[in-house]
C-alpha cells in the first residue's frame, strides 16, 4: 500500500475546505462524533450549514478569525492507498506555508471558482507548483453548480489555464482538469448525470490511479549518512553500519560506492532493514549499509555510485523562499542544512526577487518574509548537491539562523 | 468493509525510523515518553528497528499518574524486561506531595493535567533535550498543526504562531540552552495505521485493548471503568460488562467501549466501522473545543 501526498491551498471562498470535507465524508473517514461536533460548532457560529472548514482550522486564532493560518495535515484512506493532504492558506502572507505544504507533495491540487476563473491566487499556486516541480497537477473547477454545470464555462477556464502552461514546467506533462461541485459532491468521489458531458471520471478516481515511482528510477543514487551504528557487543563486535534513508536512486549489495566529501571507495557488503538482509535499497527506504572496507565515514557524509558523482560546490546559486520575519542580510553567515550535513555559508549576492503572480523578475537589494528570489552563497566546505531540476531529493537545502536557530529559508539549487 | 485486508503503508515506517535517527544524531539526551499505550509501544518497536543491531540509544520516561490501569503497568515492566530497555519513572504523587500541583476534586477529578508539571520537572532534572512522543496529527485538530520537531521554551510551552517550517524531510533540531524539543515520529499515522502495524509486526499490547469483563458505570452516555480513583455519585451504580479500551490513559479519563473483539482483526474491523473517533473516548478532551491546544501551550505533549 502506498501513500499519495497532495498539497492544496486556497481561501474559504474557493470551497477548498468543503472539498476536503467532502473527500473525508464520502470515503467515510470522518466519524459521527466529529461530524456532530462540527454541526454544533457551526450552529454556535450562527451558520445554517455545517462548516467543514472547522474540521481543518485547528487553532484558536484560526477559528476566531475564520481563516487558515498554518499547514494542516488531513488523512484519509481508500482500500487502495493512503492519502495525506497538506492544506495551506492561499494569500500572499502565507506563501511560505504554501511552499512548506508543497514540499512533500506528489500532487498539486489547484482549485478555481467556476464563476471567477483564474484569479491572483491561481497564479501563486501555479508558480509554486512549477518551482517545486510537483510531478502531478490537478486543476479542479469548483462550484459548477453556480454556473448551471455549463460545459462552455468549464472549457473556457481550461483554455485560459492552458495559456499559463506554455513554456512552464508542465508544458508537455499531463495536467488534469476536473469539473466539480464540492458542496453537492458532484464528481468528487462519484460521477453524476449533471456533468455527463465530461469525459473523464471523478476526482478521486483520477487520484487513485496516479503513479509516481518510475520517475525515481532515473535519478542518481544518493545516500546521506544519518547515524553510525556501532553496537560494540560481543555478538556484533566489529559491526559498523551506516544508517540513513536513500534519498534517490538505488543501491545494490556488491556494488561500488564513493563516500563524499573524502572520495574514498568501497563495496557494499550488506544492506539491512532490522533483521532482514536486502539485495538492494531504493529511494525512500530507511536502511543500514555496511561496507567491505574500514573507511572513515560519519554523519553528514554522502554515499553515491561512481557512475554519478555530484560536483562539490563552494559557490551555490539557488532560488530561495524566505521564511523569517527578519530580512535576509547580504554578507551574513547562516548554516546550510543539506541532507544530514550542516555547513557554514555566507550570502554573497542577492540577484533578484520574483513577483510571483506576474512572473516578473526584479533586481532587488532586499528580501523579506515570503519573498522568492535568487541568491548566491559561498560555502565553507563543498556541498555535494545536484541541481533541483536534475534531482529534487538532493537539490534542496534549508538555511538556519545561527543566533535564533530558526529555519529562515528553503533553497532550490540551480 | 470488514472483508478488505487493509495494509500498513511501509513508507510511514521508513519516515518514522528516519526521524528517530535524526533525533539520536541531533540531540544529546533524548528520551521516549512511554505511557504503555499502543502508540508508545509502536515507538519502541520503531526505535528498536532504527538502531538495530545496536541498542536503543535512549531511555524510556514514564510519567506515572498513579491512576494507571494495573494491566498497563504490568505490561510496561514486561516490555522493559524482555527488550532490555532503560526505564525511568517519575510520579505525579511526588509533585502533589511537594505542593507543586493540587489534586482535582469533584466527580470529574483526574490527574491528566497534573502530569504536565511532573513531566517538565523530569525534563529539567534529567536534562532531556528531546522527548519523543507518540502523538499523531489525526487525533485532534490542534495536533494536526504540530511539527515533527516541536520546539518548546524553558517552560515547555508550545507556541503555534512561531513554529519552524518543516520542508521536505529536513529537520532542524537546533535549540538554545533551556529549550527542548518534542519529537513526533508517527505524526502522519492514523489510528488505523497503528493497528495495522501492530498486526503486521505481531506486537504485544496490554490486555485491556481486548474485550474483557469489567466493572463500569455509565456517565454522560459513556462507560467509565469503575475504580478506587473514580469519584462517583450515589446514582452511579457499577455493573459488569464486556468492554475494551481503544485508547489507554488514566482510569479516570478513559472511557470503555462495549465490545466482544478479542483479536486484532476484530479490533480493526471495529475501528473501520466505528462511529466515534478515538479521542471521543477521552474525557480530558471534552472539557472544551480548545482543550488540547491549551494543554499543549502549558507544556503537555
Amino acid at each position: 500500500m502506498d501513500v499519495l501526498r497532495i498539497t492544496t491551498s486556497g481561501s474559504v471562498d474557493d470551497g477548498k475546505s468543503t472539498l476536503i470535507g467532502r473527500l473525508l465524508y464520502d470515503t467515510k473517514s470522518i466519524t459521527q462524533d466529529k461530524m456532530e461536533a462540527l454541526q454544533a460548532a457551526s450552529k454556535r457560529k450562527g451558520l445554517d450549514f455545517t462548516d467543514l472548514s472547522l474540521l481543518t482550522d485547528g487553532l484558536i486564532a484560526e477559528r476566531e478569525q475564520g481563516i487558515t493560518i498554518d499547514v494542516a495535515h488531513i488523512y484519509f484512506s481508500t482500500p487502495n492507498r493512503k492519502y495525506i493532504i497538506a492544506d495551506t492558506p492561499g494569500h500572499f502572507e502565507y506563501t511560505r506555508n504554501m511552499v512548506t505544504g508543497a514540499s512533500t507533495a506528489q500532487v498539486s491540487l489547484i482549485l478555481i471558482d467556476a464563476r471567477k476563473g483564474i484569479v491572483e491566487q491561481t497564479y501563486r499556486h501555479f508558480f509554486i507548483a512549477c518551482m517545486l516541480r510537483i510531478p502531478h497537477l490537478v486543476v479542479c473547477i469548483n462550484k459548477m453548480d453556480l454556473v448551471e454545470y455549463d460545459e462552455a464555462r468549464f472549457s473556457q477556464i481550461v483554455e485560459d489555464f492552458q495559456q499559463l502552461l506554455k513554456g512552464s514546467f508542465y508544458e508537455n506533462k499531463t495536467v488534469k482538469f476536473v469539473p466539480i461541485s464540492s458542496l453537492y459532491g458532484e464528481n468528487v468521489v462519484t460521477k453524476t448525470e449533471k456533468i455527463s458531458w465530461y469525459k473523464g471520471g471523478p476526482l478521486l478516481e483520477y487520484l487513485e490511479q496516479i503513479t509516481f515511482d518510475e520517475n525515481d528510477r532515473i535519478h542518481p543514487a544518493r545516500f546521506p549518512v544519518q547515524y553510525v551504528i556501532r553496537p560494540k557487543t560481543e555478538q556484533h563486535h566489529d559491526f559498523r553500519g551506516f544508517a540513513g534513508k536513500v534519498a534517490s536512486g538505488s543501491f545494490h549489495v556488491g556494488a561500488e560506492i564513493v563516500s563524499l566529501p573524502n572520495g574514498q571507495r568501497s563495496k557494499i557488503k550488506t544492506i539491512e532493514k532490522f533483521e532482514q538482509q536486502l539485495p538492494s535499497a531504493h529511494a525512500g527506504e530507511s536502511v543500514v549499509i555496511t561496507l567491505e572496507d574500514e573507511i572513515d565515514i560519519s554523519r553528514g557524509n554522502l554515499l553515491v555510485t561512481p557512475d554519478a558523482v555530484p560536483e562539490g560546490r563552494k559557490e551555490i546559486t539557488a532560488q530561495i523562499c524566505w521564511m523569517d520575519q527578519q530580512k535576509l542580510t547580504a554578507g551574513k553567515t547562516y548554516l546550510l542544512q543539506h541532507g544530514a550535513n550542516r555547513i557554514k555559508v555566507k550570502v554573497q549576492q542577492l540577484h533578484s526577487v520574483t513577483e510571483v503572480t506576474t512572473n516578473l523578475v526584479q533586481e532587488k537589494t532586499e528580501m523579506g518574509l515570503n519573498d522568492i528570489g535568487k541568491i548566491t552563497l559561498k560555502a565553507a566546505q563543498p556541498v555535494f548537491a545536484d541541481t533541483y531540476a536534475a534531482n529534487p531529493a538532493n537539490g534542496t537545502f534549508i538555511l538556519v539562523d545561527e543566533f535564533s536557530n530558526a529555519t529562515v529559508a528553503v533553497g532550490f539549487v540551480e | 468493509m470488514s472483508s478488505i485486508q487493509w495494509q500498513f503503508p511501509r513508507a510511514l515506517e521508513d519516515e518514522a525510523i528516519y526521524i528517530l535517527r535524526e533525533t539520536a544524531a541531533q540531540f544529546e539526551r533524548p528520551a521516549i515518553l512511554f505511557s504503555g499505550g499502543k502508540d508508545s509501544i509502536t515507538l519502541v518497536r520503531l526505535a528498536q528497528k532504527a538502531f538495530h543491531p545496536g541498542k536503543i540509544p535512549f531511555p524510556l520516561l514514564h510519567v506515572d499518574t498513579g491512576h494507571n490501569f494495573p494491566e498497563t503497568i504490568q505490561f510496561r515492566d514486561w516490555l522493559v524486561e524482555s527488550l532490555g530497555l532503560d526505564l525511568i519513572v517519575r510520579n505525579v504523587q511526588d509533585s502533589i506531595d511537594q505542593g507543586k500541583v493540587k489534586e482535582e476534586t469533584g466527580k470529574y477529578a483526574s490527574r491528566n493535567a497534573l502530569q504536565t508539571v511532573t513531566l517538565l520537572d523530569a525534563i529539567e532534572e534529567l536534562k532531556f533535550d528531546a522527548c519523543i512522543g507518540g502523538a499523531r496529527r489525526d487525533e485532534e485538530k490542534a495536533r494536526a498543526k504540530e511539527r515533527i520537531f516541536s520546539v518548546r521554551d524553558e517552560f515547555g510551552q508550545w507556541n503555534a504562531k512561531i513554529q519552524r517550517p518543516e520542508l521536505f524531510d529536513m529537520l532542524n533540531g537546533k535549540i538554545n540552552i533551556g529549550e527542548n524539543v518534542r519529537v513526533f515520529p508517527i505524526s502522519n499515522w492514523t489510528e488505523l495505521d497503528v493497528w495495522n502495524y501492530i498486526r503486521e509486526e505481531n506486537l504485544s499490547i496490554p490486555s485491556i485493548y481486548f474485550s474483557h469483563e469489567r466493572e463500569i458505570i455509565e456517565r454522560d452516555g459513556m462507560y467509565w471503568p469503575y475504580s478506587e480513583f473514580l469519584n462517583t455519585t450515589e446514582e452511579e451504580v457499577p455493573f459488569r460488562s464486556k468492554v475494551r479500551f481503544r485508547t489507554v490513559g488514566d482510569m479516570t479519563c478513559t472511557a470503555a467501549v462495549l465490545s466482544e473483539a478479542d483479536k486484532l482483526e476484530d479490533i480493526i474491523t471495529e475501528i473501520l466501522a466505528a462511529k466515534i473517533s478515538e479521542r471521543g473516548a477521552r474525557i480530558d478532551d471534552k472539557r472544551s473545543e480548545a482543550a488540547m491546544e491549551k494543554r499543549k501551550q502549558a507544556g503537555y505533549f
